[in-house]
């Protein structure tokens, strides 16, 4: 509901396309205005529809020039297939389980935004690294840790990657350079700088010359107000670090509308994020998050930059989640008219378009990939379903790497030593 | 003469500003050889430097400055810009980068100006440093030390002088660490920088221009204290004080003031507060039966009220009075001299302790 003041106490629903009713209605331009603003619904400007690909060295040619050549392999066309089709199937796995009491806690789940984890995280080699959020649950699958330890640690259960202590917001798995799953946004991208920084040390102070590992951190629009994105754009540039920001901005973070909660940049009309990187000395650009082809060009040029020692570069990609912010959020919000508008760009059924006009897959391929899937998340399920909990002894294990770390106890043996303690799985070096 | 000059200088901390004592002190075969805080934390870090080249140290004002309180000098001349970082005033970033490579497997050494600066990055500490080897079930730990002096300096007012050691203590996955003298400073933090977990090293700014003697074991390269053995820095009968870090030496006059009494004080040197030290805690409890703790830090859950707590857990029958607590006033520290000095425990504060209870 939005009251306008110089009526006769007139209240009125505004629809979702209320430029044409506040217009409809003669409402002069100034509460035009102020309804668009105070709605939180965006308003449709034309320059934030035609979103442009901008790629770091060179303009990249948009989508109808390229019909002839396809952008990728067959093999890698299918592999990005597989990995959006199972981040999804996964995610919407877990709306189920929760709802049926099997998941708990807070949940957050990716639905929509497939197209930035998968086309960023299947560029990087295993020995590169992934930060990311609470919405962790497809960087990890897309990083390669199995669908079963994700379910089964999403359950609580000892299989899952991190024995159940860590839960669907952190994630952490170090065979595949998983290092989180923070809770805390921003918290995670000085982890992910100091990955960056290892990688950097490890060649020039180490004399590693092969040490070019890359790191992607994975944050929201909401993420880009907080102090610490600041501090790290400024001393990634600074230490010239290989890292990769990438924003997902899925335009909310929770209920608060990104337009709501962040300065426009001067000149424009949308408060993009992009452009805080040329002021920190880094390149900035802005691609279309729900075509993850476009994505993977983008984040490929901006991997090989880090590679190649030039530094880091901030990605933001125009994307959405399809679901609420939790699974506990009713998502009143939104509008139903925003939604829509995406969920007609829904990443999974434009790669399949694609294949399918550029000849990288059959009906039957695609067919096949998602049975797969299907079976693979019903697996997991079964896994996670079947697995033990975790015994009460696990409680007291790996508070430290060193569990002398629990000091020596009144009869002076550590306290670790004594009977009872834990399940005994601790070792000291 | 000369055995009750050096005496003096060593109480008085003249050493250092009396340099033709001190080279006498030095030139002295049957005396030991006296080091500041400062040239041990120093000469500690020269060491494990050299050791590990995976160490290395970043913090603001800790490469050409030289160390906001010295304690870095020389080392960026010696190991160059790569492996003593200064980096920008953006302590939540640096610890972050800190804590993150730690993960990566290097084993920085982040310093802090003071500890009440480490507020804007306890975020990192807390919930990346302390936490990350729990919620990743043992996958991923963190070799770092964060350092940096802690507590009431002189005259620098209530945001500059808090005591940071209950809040730290109470974490899981954190050790926390408090040297008072030069072996406890080279040893401990050597053992830190060794340490496969996150060590918060709490150092004091009064205690680094103060000389105290060393043994040629703690100069050796290899010397560390293990954490979490405190230790008996005077043995006596009547009464344990225990304390950490400045007030250990406080106590320890304390004691000398009370012997002239016929009070015999045996003081204990925490070093480590978390974990503590429950054996030897206990053990002097059962010698003394009566225990005051001596803190600068707040009294409101302070390590004076653990210590209180855990000895009246295990060692009720052995108290023959309550434990005390001896700490700073509950009030952010005032400016004034006179007011600071009401604020923060004096030697005649702790007697008055130790009277009430003998």
């Amino acid at each position: 509901y939005i009251s306008i003041p110089d009526s006769s106490a007139l209240v009125i629903r505004i629809p979702t396309d209320y430029c044409l009713l506040a217009s409809a209605l003669r409402v002069p331009a100034r509460m035009q205005v102020l309804l668009k603003q105070r709605s939180g619904i965006r308003p449709s400007q034309p320059g934030r529809r035609a979103v442009q690909v901008r790629a770091v060295a060179a303009p990249v040619k948009s989508a109808a020039a390229t019909a002839k050549t396809p952008l990728v392999t067959p093999e890698v066309a299918k592999d990005l297939y597989y990995d959006m089709v199972l981040g999804r199937e996964f995610e919407e796995m877990c709306a189920q389980m929760y709802y049926r009491g099997k998941m708990f806690g807070f949940v957050h789940l990716y639905s929509g935004q497939e197209a930035v984890s998968t086309g960023v995280i299947r560029l990087l080699r295993p020995d590169d690294y992934v930060v990311s959020t609470y919405r962790d649950h497809v960087h990890a699958l897309s990083k390669g840790v199995s669908a079963r330890e994700v379910m089964a640690e999403l359950f609580g259960k000892k299989t899952g990657c991190c024995r159940g202590q860590g839960g669907s917001m952190h994630m952490f798995s170090s065979k595949h350079n998983l290092l989180g799953g923070y809770a805390f946004i921003g918290e995670g991208i000085p982890v992910g700088l100091g990955a960056a920084f290892q990688s950097k040390y490890r060649r020039d102070v180490l004399g590693d010359e092969k040490a070019d590992s890359v790191t992607c951190s994975f944050f929201g629009d909401g993420t880009c107000n907080v102090g610490q994105f600041y501090e790290s754009l400024n001393m990634a540039a600074l230490y010239k670090l290989p890292h990769v920001f990438v924003v997902e901005n899925n335009l909310w973070a929770i209920g608060m509308s990104h337009l709501r909660a962040t300065s426009r940049t001067s000149g424009d009309v949308d408060p993009y994020i992009y452009k805080k990187g040329p002021a920190f000395g880094m390149p900035g650009v802005l691609v279309d998050g729900m075509d993850v082809l476009k994505v993977r060009q983008v984040a490929q040029e901006a991997i090989e930059r880090a590679r190649r020692g030039e530094g880091p570069t901030l990605i933001e990609a125009e994307t959405y989640r399809f679901r609420g912010h939790s699974l506990a959020d009713p998502d009143e919000l939104r509008s139903k008219e925003e939604k829509a508008r995406y969920q007609a760009r829904d990443p999974i059924p434009q790669l399949k378009a694609y294949m399918l006009e550029q000849g990288l897959a059959t009906e039957a391929d695609i067919k096949e990939i998602e049975a797969r899937v299907a079976e693979e998340v019903d697996d997991c399920v079964k896994f996670a379903d079947e697995s033990p909990k975790p015994e009460r002894g696990q409680l007291l294990e790996n508070v430290f790497a060193d569990p002398r770390g629990f000091g020596i106890a009144e009869d002076g043996r550590y306290r670790y030593q004594q009977p009872g303690f834990s399940s005994g799985t601790a070792v000291v070096s | 003469m000369l055995p009750a000059l050096v005496q003096q200088a060593r109480i008085h901390g003249l050493a250092t500003r009396l340099p033709r004592i001190a080279a006498a002190v030095r030139g002295f075969a049957s005396q030991p050889t006296e080091m500041t805080v400062r040239d041990a934390l120093n000469s500690a870090l020269d060491e494990e430097l050299a050791r590990d080249d995976k160490v290395y140290i970043l913090g603001e004002e800790v490469g050409e400055y030289q160390g906001a309180y010295k304690i870095t000098r020389g080392l960026l001349q010696k190991y160059g810009a790569d492996r003593v970082k200064d980096t920008p005033i953006t302590e939540a970033g640096f610890t972050g980068i800190a804590v993150g490579s730690a993960f990566a497997g290097l084993r920085p050494v982040c310093e802090f100006m003071t500890w009440n600066f480490a507020l804007q990055a306890i975020d990192q500490i807390i919930n990346s440093a302390a936490k990350t080897l729990y919620m990743s079930a043992g996958q991923i730990n963190c070799p770092i030390v964060f350092r940096g002096p802690n507590g009431a300096a002189a005259g620098v007012a209530a945001q500059h002088s808090q005591c940071f050691a209950s809040w730290y203590s109470s974490v899981p996955g954190l050790k926390v660490l408090a040297p008072y003298d030069s072996e406890d400073a080279r040893g401990l933090l050597k053992a830190a920088i060794r340490d496969p977990d996150p060590v918060v090293f709490l150092e004091n700014e009064i205690l680094y221009g103060q000389s105290f003697p060393v043994t040629p074991e703690v100069l050796d390269k290899d010397f560390t204290i293990p954490i979490g053995r405190a230790k008996v820095m005077r043995a006596g009968s009547h009464v344990t004080l225990v304390s950490f870090s400045k007030m250990v030496g406080y106590c320890l006059r304390a004691a000398e003031q009370l012997a002239e009494q016929g009070v015999e004080c045996e003081v204990i040197n925490l070093r480590s507060i978390k974990p503590l030290d429950r054996d030897t805690l206990l053990a002097s409890l059962r010698k003394t039966h009566r225990m005051v703790v001596v803190e600068e830090g707040w009294p409101q859950c302070g390590v004076g009220s653990e210590v209180a707590a855990v000895m009246m857990e295990i060692g009720f029958d052995e108290l023959d009075a309550p434990v005390l607590r001896v700490t700073g006033a509950e009030v952010p520290m005032p400016y004034a001299a006179n007011l600071e000095a009401a604020a923060l425990p004096q030697i005649s504060d702790i007697v008055k302790a130790v009277k009430s209870i003998v």
